[in-house]
């Protein structure tokens, strides 16, 4: 027991802030206002499907093209000199030591319809476009704002590949489509797992990057349960609720997608 | 032996503005085992990857077959490689790791089956299809490198300091077991090492490397026996080297003294270096010695014994299977055969 006893502090520290709240969370889902026990609540939630069902596919659109995007650029990263790498990688950074809320402003005033962006097309002729307020706004504001989350675990993963071993598999007749597909891919396949977790998780619950760039007609999940706690809906029940039942769909995705997962590895 | 089947022409690299290959030729036969040696940093591992494909050179041709193969990438070669640090696919078990280039060609499932047990048979490593590569010890992992590069049959294996990572009794194993696969195949061997008894060992012809310019090309027995220069003769086992001059064919002098030798065709009175190998002196009575000098040391070395003898101007280096007391007085007799004369390098260079 006595080996144990340094995981103590941690232990207690699970319990207040990760398992208590999460009780306290069961347990305002679970009552009304009086206190006494209902399922209405939950019920209610599920009013707010169509909600849920748009965050889901928005955030996993955000999570393909950041994949996409990052897997290429985190395997040339990775091949890069030492020197180069590091810098490579504070630039990748760089981005986030900006707040967060900042930098989805910036997108306002590039993706308005008289912002940076229609004006330079405007010098065409071009446009207005409409781009702030739509569901393409959204998940940019997502591909760009979590982007590094997946980029850095692919990275970190792709980096402890070792040269020889591309150079074994060039060796035993694979073309470079062939190494990517039959080394290096399923060799990667823990960077993509976190990096879609990573990525995916917070971009289905957000709701800066919606209400900024989405405008009223693109409300996510997560706006929804904003306006519970802090909007003029105030209904911290309804809100557990609907969290409970959002925490709920993204444990089965992600235990859906961690079977696929598997299973790739292993076809592969 | 006849066929040549990869010919390096005036072949240079660079890395980094530093020369580390400068104007190398070599010509390798069909089934011959060439061992590259020389320190680290001599370019041998180099002029093995040029031969690869993983390093293009700044000048110069590679001819495989007589055909220009420069610019043909390493997956499009004949040729396969057993990697420094084995560089298996530690996602995959050893069965899957030796069929991982006949999967690439596509080749048949039956057929792939029955060669990678035959190559495992062949490596010693029936029964571990299934293991994880992490389950390996490094000899193991060693013999799964050799087959998954052999099981291609490739025209010519390149092996690239194989053994280097193994304890001294495996090594000595695994020589004998990687010479008995080369005969048996009929492959050709391109073997890179920086040990000298492992090059002597195994090699049909050897090929002694410093600083990217080949030194010597020569049978075991060439290497060791008429070392072209003193760099190749210190390399090549331990040696004395002497500074000497060439009287006229047949006849050296060197610490003082003029001996018989076998070697002829220097310039009369010409300044040579003499190298004598320490297992060649024999020590005898200081009267019938042609050299005396004080033993200085003596280190029992299993075999023989190690001994350090002072004398006409020189310490020299002897091996014997009997020793001499610390502080005695000893002749040292050479035959002629044993003295071995070579240009002097600065002259050489």
């Amino acid at each position: 027991m006595k080996a144990k006893s340094p995981a103590y502090p941690y232990l207690a520290w699970m319990i207040i802030f990760i398992v208590a709240p999460l009780l306290i969370v069961a347990y305002f889902a679970f009552t009304d206002k009086t206190g006494a026990f209902t399922l209405a609540n939950i019920s209610q939630a599920g009013q707010f499907s169509p909600v849920l069902l748009k965050s889901v596919y928005l955030a996993a659109i955000a999570t393909v093209i950041c994949l996409i995007i990052a897997y290429p650029l985190a395997y040339i990263l990775s091949r890069t000199k030492v020197r180069t790498q590091r810098m490579l990688v504070m630039l990748v950074m760089l981005p986030m030591w900006m707040n967060f809320l900042l930098r989805t402003y910036a997108w306002m005033t590039i993706l308005e319809n008289n912002g940076i962006l229609n004006r330079f097309f405007g010098l065409f002729g071009l446009g207005p476009f409409e781009m702030i307020n739509t569901q393409g706004a959204v998940v940019l504001g997502m591909v760009y704002n979590y982007l590094p989350f997946m980029i850095l675990p692919l990275y970190s993963i792709m980096e402890k590949i070792d040269g020889s071993v591309i150079e074994a598999a060039q060796d035993l007749g694979c073309s470079s489509m062939g190494v990517m597909r039959k080394v290096v891919l399923p060799l990667s396949v823990p960077g993509i797992t976190s990096g879609i977790t990573m990525v995916f998780v917070p971009a289905v619950s957000t709701f800066i990057i919606s209400k900024m760039l989405g405008g009223g007609g693109n409300l996510l999940i997560g706006d929804i349960i904003d306006l519970q706690f802090l909007g003029l809906d105030y209904n911290p029940h309804l809100g557990s609720a609907i969290s409970l039942v959002l925490m709920v769909l993204i444990l089965l995705c992600m235990s859906i997608f961690n079977q696929f997962d598997n299973e790739e590895a292993v076809l592969l | 032996m006849d066929n040549v089947i990869v010919e390096l022409k005036d072949i240079c690299v660079d890395f980094d503005g530093q020369r580390v290959v400068n104007k190398l030729n070599l010509t390798i036969h069909d089934n011959e085992f060439v061992t590259l040696l020389g320190p680290s940093g001599c370019g041998k591992t180099t002029t093995l990857r040029v031969i690869g494909g993983f390093v293009s050179p700044d000048e110069g041709d590679v001819f495989f077959e007589g055909k220009r193969i420069n610019d043909v990438p390493p997956h499009k070669r004949m040729v396969n490689t057993v990697f420094q640090r084995y560089a298996l696919f530690p996602h995959l078990n050893v069965y899957d790791n030796v069929a991982f280039g006949l999967k690439v060609q596509k080749l048949d499932k039956r057929e792939i089956k029955s060669r990678v047990s035959e190559m495992l048979e062949l490596v010693g490593l029936k029964g571990f299809e299934q293991r994880g590569i992490g389950q390996l010890s490094g000899g193991q992992q060693q013999r799964v490198a050799i087959a998954r590069a052999l099981v291609n049959r490739p025209k010519v294996l390149l092996l690239d300091e194989p053994l280097g990572a193994l304890d001294l009794k495996l090594r000595k194993d695994m020589q004998i077991e990687l010479k008995r696969i080369q005969q048996s195949t009929g492959i050709t061997f391109i073997y890179v090492t920086h040990d000298q008894e492992e090059a002597l060992t195994m090699s049909d012809t050897v090929v002694v490397m410093r600083d990217g310019v080949i030194q010597q090309v020569g049978t075991p027995q060439d290497i060791y026996n008429e070392p072209q220069n003193a760099f190749v003769a210190d390399f090549i086992g331990e040696s004395n080297i002497l500074e000497g001059m060439m009287y006229k064919d047949f006849l050296v002098q060197f610490a003082g003294a003029d001996f018989e030798c076998v070697d002829k065709g220097f310039g009369r009175m010409e300044r040579v270096q003499v190298v004598i190998r320490p297992e060649d002196i024999k020590i005898v009575p200081q009267i019938q010695g042609q050299l005396t000098g004080v033993i200085e040391s003596v280190i029992f070395k299993g075999v023989h014994y190690e001994m350090v003898a002072d004398g006409c101007g020189y310490k020299w280096l002897i091996h014997s299977t009997t020793a001499a007391e610390v502080g005695s007085v000893i002749g040292m007799r050479l035959d002629p055969e044993d003295i071995h004369i070579m240009k002097r390098e600065e002259d050489a260079k």
